[in-house]
């Protein structure tokens, strides 16, 4: 926990604000699925959402790349704010960097092809270039030596690993995870949480959708609570798994952490 | 600048999302080329509902005489409720046409009896074992009924006979296909594809023309079988070739394991097939079977082409009579909603099948 | 009691039973049904024979030398009564391939766009397209185009009074009449300039790719290549001195003269084939771009791929492989559909070979010839199938 920045709070607070979101509201039919959401994450800040099924979580962060409408309130990424202007929706898309929990890499491409597929046809790039950027990040992610290979070659853990050095080849200022590691083996857990915890360590601004409590422990600056549609609880991982308020965070967390 | 509300579930979502005006927002008004397109749909709609429904009900006459019908705009159903007992029957002695009403009648209650599933046992085989002797005889005679000769029967029953007996006939056959192609026994397995594979290949209309033309050099002397036996041979053999097809892909389905189970229970391979395989297999295979049985009950029209009077020849014939010559539209319109009726009753049950049987139980 | 060691000894002394081994056994049962096959081949084909002999039917393929001596209503090659079957026979066959690959182009068009339309967000347009998937499946195809035959000989005006939908395109109970360019060695240079429009794209096309993967930049190919197809040909024609002589069918006594026609019985028959198999290449191409996970969808929008792009990179490479294999199988139905045509009179390969077995008996050879070409038809698209299968194949562990 050594590069735990949450003696610097201040020092945070003074970098600019990458995501505000205020008064959203989000329903799906007559079902509200979001509710009156207040949010703002200032750049290099990493927060975890927790909550149990249904709770919104996942519509909440699809909802910051467009991937979900919201019908009420106002969502700004890095300056932009999400209207319906499929431009603004487009650099907002690759600004941010999501990764899902299965994976949806591209069966019919090779590793690097996955990888360098943004990079080309998004960012106009040069393809040398992409793929010397690609093998670096698959360096980083450490499966370089499957680059030729495809993605149904892969194991769930190195898959998800891809996915992650996919997003990142986009050069995102911010990374969505939803739910990284829930459909992954118990074994593979480890091998992805040790990259986004490697990510974290570069100041990578992220929000992580996931129950992994020791991974909110050690690395999140905040930990948010959700429940039907509302975020009944934010608060530093310290308080919040020691002193919880909020009497459905104390049932959530008794009954993750047994 | 927070927002506080006394209890956030109060706010409503906004009126254009949900509702009707929220339904035709989301479904019909989407984006400027939706919103075209809506209005270009609505305009075709404008442009031919009302002419036809002008043409099928306002205008039309339904009883009078074919000279009545030549002076009107509309379409004359009087071809239809004029001919009806012969475009159903075909030759069949008008006054025994009641024997192939029960037969039909008694058909469609058993394929109605046949969708649910609870009755899917023993006793519904013998039902329609019971059943299709009975309409055997219904449609004969015999057991003191007069006879009718097969080359006699027409129309509706004659299509159904050769639908139904069709795919009951083929089934057994399909069967023992799919398992020769899967044999591991190399001659019974080339027999089996060659099969498959040729019948497969060429239209219906050529094994019909073998029925026809080539199957009564291959009787010895003296030995002659109707028309009508040798077409519904012709669609036996042809359906069962794409029944070994669907089968084979059930068996496909049957994972490994369940043949090393029975194996190591001591079963031999004919116990293994009968006992745990097919049944598995057969119940996989059943949503595309009915899709087989569409195929082979549309296919049944084909026999307009070697001269048998089935529904469509029925109403061929009824056509070039001079008195109803012209009327073409009504009679083909009519015999397209029977088919329609049949084939989607069969192809909803089908889809709806695939998603009971695919749902975990 | 023996003592088991002794029991033991003596059934491993003795040999196995000859039906107790499963090798033998194998051989046994193909033994028998190569004989039973065999037997009942040989039954059948003795049987013919002397049925052969007694109706005094020679055998053989030589009546295909003699004169035809009917009439065929249209044929691509230049064909007389007084011709051999043999070129009778090739006019039908060049028949069935002309309906077949017309039939085939159009059906691709008209069930991609159905398919397209079901998928739609616009409800009413989804709905539509649903209905005529469902109603043109349904109806037996047969059924169809005698419909189709029957609007045509039956509702339609004789040639003098024929509708003119458009100006220079008759419609009349002697099927589609419609004006042509008058022949011009000018539109033999536009092809040829079509043609160099082809290699140019073509090299354009490694010319853009080239420099995107140099520099990145995306070269707007679907553009560019739209305006030299159709640049090309058209400056070929300003070139030409812009002929503009139409050859305008006209009516003369009972019947046009000039233009050209397209009979009903080939217009019936193309539009009950394609109408009836668009419905299901519809379904196939809606099943095919449904069966790609959402999530691929969603990944694509992730990077910011814009919908074409997410189109053509991510969603058509996956749906393709599922698509092409049940689309080609509906083509070859559609050429083995094609066989109906003897039922309104097109003369194709079936058609032509029934006129044949009626006037001559050959019988088996005729429907013996019918069944080859067929099977050969079918042998080249499963060889085809099974290539592109194994190309396509997606790797999985």
């Amino acid at each position: 926990m050594a590069f735990s920045a949450r003696s610097d709070d201040q020092i945070r607070e003074a970098q600019p604000v990458m995501i505000w979101i205020e008064d959203l509201h989000k329903w799906y039919g007559e079902f509200h699925v979001l509710k009156a959401i207040h949010l703002t994450i200032h750049k290099g800040e990493r927060v975890v959402i927790c909550g149990p099924s249904g709770s919104g979580k996942s519509t909440l962060i699809r909802c910051i790349n467009r991937l979900e409408r919201h019908q009420r309130g106002k969502i700004v990424v890095d300056g932009i704010e999400l209207t319906d202007d499929i431009k603004n929706i487009e650099k907002i898309r690759a600004e941010v960097g999501m990764v899902f929990q299965h994976f949806n890499l591209f069966p019919h491409l090779t590793i690097l092809e996955n990888l360098t597929l943004g990079p080309i046809w998004v960012r106009k790039m040069p393809r040398r270039e992409a793929e010397d950027m690609a093998m670096a990040f698959l360096e980083k992610v450490h499966i370089a030596d499957q680059a030729r290979k495809f993605p149904g070659q892969l194991s769930g853990g190195q898959q998800q690993r891809v996915a992650i050095a996919r997003s990142l080849c986009m050069k995102p200022s911010v990374m969505l995870f939803d739910e990284p590691t829930s459909a992954l083996d118990p074994e593979m857990v480890k091998e992805v949480l040790d990259v986004m915890i490697e990510l974290a360590e570069e100041g990578m601004t992220m929000i992580v959708v996931s129950h992994e409590m020791g991974f909110a422990r050690s690395v999140a600056h905040r930990v948010l609570f959700m429940d039907a549609g509302q975020i009944l609880e934010a608060n530093t991982p310290d308080d919040f798994f020691t002193n919880p308020q909020h009497e459905r965070t104390k049932l959530f967390l008794s009954q993750i952490l047994h | 600048m927070t927002v506080y509300y006394e209890n956030v579930s109060d706010i409503r979502p906004p009126v254009t999302s949900t509702g009707v005006i929220g339904w035709m927002r989301e479904n019909l008004f989407n984006g400027v080329f939706n919103t075209i397109l809506t209005f270009l749909c609505l305009a075709l709609f404008v442009k031919i509902v009302p002419p036809l429904f002008r043409w099928v009900f306002i205008d039309s006459l339904w009883v009078s005489t074919s000279a009545e019908c030549r002076n009107i705009q509309g379409a004359c159903w009087s071809i239809i409720t004029a001919n009806y007992r012969f475009i159903l029957f075909g030759f069949y002695p008008y006054e025994l046409q009641w024997r192939p009403t029960i037969a039909v009648v008694l058909l469609v209650g058993l394929l109605l009896i046949s969708r649910n599933r609870r009755f899917w046992k023993k006793p519904l085989l013998y039902a329609w074992i019971v059943g299709l002797f009975t309409m055997e005889i219904l449609m004969q005679g015999g057991w003191g009924l007069r006879r009718v000769e097969s080359d006699q029967w027409g129309g509706l029953p004659l299509t159904f006979l050769l639908a139904v007996f069709g795919l009951a006939a083929a089934y057994p056959l399909g069967v023992v296909l799919a398992l020769g192609r899967r044999s591991k026994l190399a001659v019974i397995r080339v027999l089996s594809i060659v099969y498959i594979e040729t019948v497969r290949g060429v239209p219906l209309v050529s094994l019909l023309f073998m029925s026809a033309v080539v199957f009564p050099l291959f009787l010895p002397e003296g030995v002659t079988i109707n028309k009508i036996l040798r077409a519904q041979a012709a669609i036996i053999l042809f359906t069962a070739a794409y029944i070994a097809e669907v089968v084979r892909g059930g068996l496909q389905g049957i994972p490994k394991g369940q043949y090393e189970a029975a194996e190591s229970l001591g079963l031999n391979y004919v116990q293994t097939m009968r006992l745990v395989v097919l049944p598995q297999a057969l119940k996989i295979v059943i949503p595309p079977s009915v899709s087989v049985l569409i195929s082979a009950f549309k296919d049944t029209s084909l026999v307009v082409i070697i001269a048998l009077y089935d529904l469509l020849k029925t109403t061929q014939a009824t056509l070039s009579n001079p008195n109803w010559m012209g009327f073409s539209s009504e009679a083909y319109f009519f015999l397209a909603c029977i088919y329609f009726i049949c084939c989607y009753t069969m192809a909803r049950y089908s889809r709806r099948l695939e998603k009971e049987l695919g749902a975990p139980q | 009691m023996k003592p088991v060691s002794s029991a033991l000894q003596e059934s491993a002394g003795k040999p196995i039973p000859f039906w107790h081994n499963p090798a033998r056994r194998a051989v046994v049962y193909q033994v028998a049904a190569l004989l039973i096959t065999a037997s009942i081949g040989w039954y059948l084909f003795h049987n013919t024979v002397i049925n052969l002999q007694r109706q005094s039917i020679a055998t053989g393929f030589g009546f295909l030398e003699k004169e035809a001596s009917f009439e065929i209503g249209e044929s691509l090659i230049a064909y007389s009564a007084s011709d051999p079957y043999v070129r009778a026979l090739l006019a039908g066959l060049l028949n069935t391939i002309k309906v077949a690959a017309v039939g085939i182009a159009l059906t691709l068009v008209i069930g991609l766009i159905i398919g397209i339309c079901r998928l739609s967000t616009n409800w009413l347009v989804s709905r539509i397209a649903a209905a005529y998937i469902e109603v043109f499946q349904d109806i037996p195809v047969l059924l169809q185009l005698l419909f189709w035959y029957a609007l045509f000989y039956e509702s339609l005006p004789p040639p003098r009074m024929a509708l003119e939908p458009l100006p220079g395109v008759f419609l009349c109970n002697r099927g589609l009449i419609f004006a042509v360019p008058e022949s011009h060695p000018v539109y033999w240079a536009m092809l040829a300039g079509f043609l160099v429009g082809c290699v140019l794209v073509f090299v354009v096309r490694r010319w853009a790719r080239r420099r995107q993967e140099k520099t990145g930049e995306i070269f707007p190919m679907v553009r560019v290549s739209i305006g030299i197809l159709v640049g090309f040909p058209l400056l070929v024609w300003l070139l030409g001195g812009c002929p503009t002589g139409m050859n305008v069918p006209e009516l003369s006594g009972f019947n046009f003269t000039g233009g050209m026609s397209v009979s009903p019985e080939f217009a019936a028959l193309l539009l009950g084939l394609v109408l009836y198999t668009a419905a299901f290449v519809a379904e196939i191409v809606r099943a095919g771009i449904q069966a790609v996970n959402k999530g691929q969808t969603e990944a694509a929008m992730a990077i910011g791929l814009k919908p074409w792009q997410i189109m053509n990179l991510v969603i058509l490479p996956q749906a393709l492989r599922i698509i092409i294999p049940p689309l080609t199988s509906q083509m070859l139905n559609l050429t083995k559909n094609s066989s109906l045509a003897v039922a309104i009179g097109y003369p194709d390969f079936v058609s032509v070979t029934n006129t044949t077995i009626n006037q001559t008996g050959q019988a088996i050879e005729g429907v013996a010839m019918i069944m080859i070409v067929y099977l050969m038809m079918s042998l080249i698209t499963s060889l085809f199938m099974n290539w592109y299968n194994r190309k396509m194949a997606l790797v999985e562990r």
